[in-house]
């Protein structure tokens, strides 16, 4: 578990004094954080790491978790899939029933605090149930500027009967009756996935997974689905690979997404007839091996065709590696084109940034170097801290 | 150089709260609609705040608008245009915005057709609540102010000589201000209130200021 202090060596200078000071301003004060779980995806991993810094600074910080039947469960899954944009099936009963779950959780929690922050859609209909005093926030991890209509006819007048709205980027919002506050997500720089390892630590990591280091590699971190498009990374690597003597590395998870099955079978017929293309499925809490894989690398590629924010660009940038990602959601904001690498709207751009930068090696140390400094200004838990703490502030005043 | 100020200079560091506004644009004709209207605050956040955000490793354009145009719109004539329009010139952020449009809409008047979005991204208008943060103990020599400016956050730079400016009234900036009415040093007062905070970075201004400062100090050793 990590203090504030430990972050001093990571931060930007004058941020952990900046920290310091705004945390005299809310000290003794109640944030309580209310989500669907502790475990998963990028928002639990950043409140296991926020959460407990919070408390180091003298902030009364707690994590409560909503919970319900199978039937609770399903519809948030199928409400939070609807609002990011494909058709489902919602019916009344289902969400009659969703939001008297979250009645039975506001009777079970206690929700009284000076902000409390909510955390996507599970907990989302607790605000009807909000107490008198304190302020309530609605933080949206993910994009739902075209939500199905029926499910943000649904949820609206929910998120109108908060103070504000939090959104990782504008263009990932919808038109409120409330302000909302534009807060990018952060990765930590000390956790598994993104502290320091030595030489040896990648070797041996490496090795576990069957990659020499004999040759340069580049690297797709990624779910096996077409939002991530790999197929379309190997297609960039094969017109690359006429050129350059590197490999290709694709690790990442299945999932639950119907097409992954298909599209794994792809990647490893490509992986069978070249010896040089590795496939490599890892389970969720794979962060050393992906820590390793990313410090590893050559470049790094995020070649999505659909994304929320994602942080993988932040986290291999933060590894002094040179990224180059699709032209879509979070990733245009992580990576400054032509200074930490560079965003790309084809297969074909992927593949000529690749030999661009294969071909004038000293670029890619001088971007690692810039995305790494980039990230630290930008994209550390540290700067979300301080973005909570001003907002807590500023929503006190 | 021992004299004491009258008040201490007390360093003031910020953080900008970002707020989306439902004001977005995909082309230049709406980017002009959409700048007249959204409020001042926004004007605000997308020229003077562009320095507060703006990092040395990116390409300069000036403000949001200009860098805009030039990354997404792929305009580089309107984007040199805007560029050029250095916001610490007017008075007013009334002013500002008027000559803002005026430049986008002699521009359009030009155009047979208007730039749009394709590939890129549409402009989303925001503007920013500022919540300051005092650093340090107050300097009270000119001597103390130099070893706090030179280690202060770069948010302080900005606090004191931008937002200051622009959004708070003080016009000389705090760091002319103080030095010339606690120091009652005049002379750097001047100097310092002419520093030039436009196409530049935060780190360059503070350069900039430590540079004054310790010729001032050098020359009253001396």
């Amino acid at each position: 578990m990590n203090g504030v202090e430990d972050y001093r060596r990571v931060a930007p200078p004058g941020v952990i004094d900046i920290i310091m000071t705004l945390s005299e301003r809310v000290r003794g004060r109640r944030l309580l954080h209310l989500s669907g779980g502790r475990f998963g995806g990028g928002p639990a991993e950043i409140l296991q790491t926020l959460v407990p810094i919070m408390s180091d600074l003298g902030i009364d910080a707690v994590w409560e978790i909503t919970g319900g039947d199978p039937a609770f469960y399903a519809t948030s899954t199928t409400l939070e899939a609807a609002l990011r944009g494909p058709e489902r099936v919602l019916t009344d009963e289902a969400l009659d029933h969703f939001v008297e779950m979250n009645r039975v959780n506001a009777k079970k929690l206690s929700l009284e605090a000076d902000l409390v922050l909510v955390h996507d859609v599970q907990p989302a209909t607790l605000v009807s149930q909000r107490p008198a005093g304190g302020r309530w926030v609605w933080r949206c991890h993910f994009d739902c500027s075209r939500p199905q209509r029926r499910a943000w006819s649904f949820l609206r007048p929910f998120v109108n009967q908060y103070d504000a709205a939090i959104f990782s980027l504008p263009a990932f919002a919808r038109r409120l009756g409330v302000p909302k506050y534009i807060i990018h997500p952060s990765i930590d720089p000390l956790s598994e996935k993104n502290r320091d390892l030595s030489p040896r630590e990648i070797a041996t990591i490496l090795g576990t997974l069957g990659i020499a280091q004999d040759k340069p590699f580049l690297l797709q971190v990624g779910a096996f689905n077409g939002a991530d498009d790999p197929l379309g990374v190997v297609n960039a690597y094969r017109l690359v690979k006429k050129h350059y003597d590197v490999r290709l590395v694709l690790a990442g998870t299945a999932g639950v997404d119907p097409e992954s099955p298909s599209v794994l079978d792809e990647l490893r017929d490509a992986a069978h007839r070249d010896p040089d293309i590795f496939v490599r499925e890892l389970p969720p809490d794979a962060h050393l091996q992906i820590n390793a894989l990313q410090r590893a690398a050559t470049i790094v590629l995020q070649k999505s065709v659909r994304a929320a924010f994602g942080l993988g660009a932040a986290e291999a940038m933060w590894k002094g590696k040179p990224v180059i990602g699709g032209f879509v959601g979070g990733l245009a904001h992580q990576i400054v084109y032509d200074v930490t690498g560079y965003t790309v709207h084809s297969v074909e751009g992927a593949a000529f940034r690749l030999r661009h930068l294969l071909n004038n090696r000293e670029l890619i140390a001088r971007m690692g170097a810039a995305g790494r400094e980039h990230v630290r200004r930008s994209f550390l838990i540290t700067r979300h801290l301080v973005d909570y703490m001003a907002l807590l502030i500023h929503l006190a005043s | 150089m021992s004299r004491r100020a009258k008040h201490p200079f007390v360093f003031t560091g910020c953080v900008e709260l970002r707020q989306a506004l439902d004001h977005r644009a995909t082309d230049e004709r709406e980017l002009l609609e959409r700048l007249e209207e959204v409020p001042a605050g926004s004007v605000f956040y997308h020229t003077h705040g562009y320095f507060l955000r703006h990092r040395p490793i990116t390409t300069a354009y000036g403000n949001d608008f200009a860098a805009w145009v030039a990354a997404h719109l792929r305009d580089q004539v309107l984007a040199e245009r805007l560029a050029v329009v250095n916001p610490f010139e007017f008075a007013t952020l009334e002013d500002l915005r008027e000559e803002l449009a005026s430049v986008i809409h002699d521009h359009l008047m030009r155009l047979s057709s208007v730039p749009r979005v394709e590939l890129g991204e549409v402009f989303f208008f925001q503007q920013s609540h500022i919540v300051e943060v005092a650093l340090g103990p107050g300097a009270e020599t000119l001597a103390e102010f130099r070893a706090g400016l030179a280690a202060v956050d770069a948010s302080a730079i900005y606090m004191h000589m931008v937002e200051a400016r622009a959004r708070l009234g003080r016009r000389a900036g705090d760091f002319a201000e103080w030095i010339r009415l606690s120091l009652e040093m005049p002379e750097l007062a001047d100097k310092i209130e002419r520093i030039d905070t436009y196409m530049t970075n935060l780190e360059k201004v503070r350069a900039r200021v430590l540079t004054l400062v310790d010729s001032a100090l050098e020359g009253s050793a001396a």
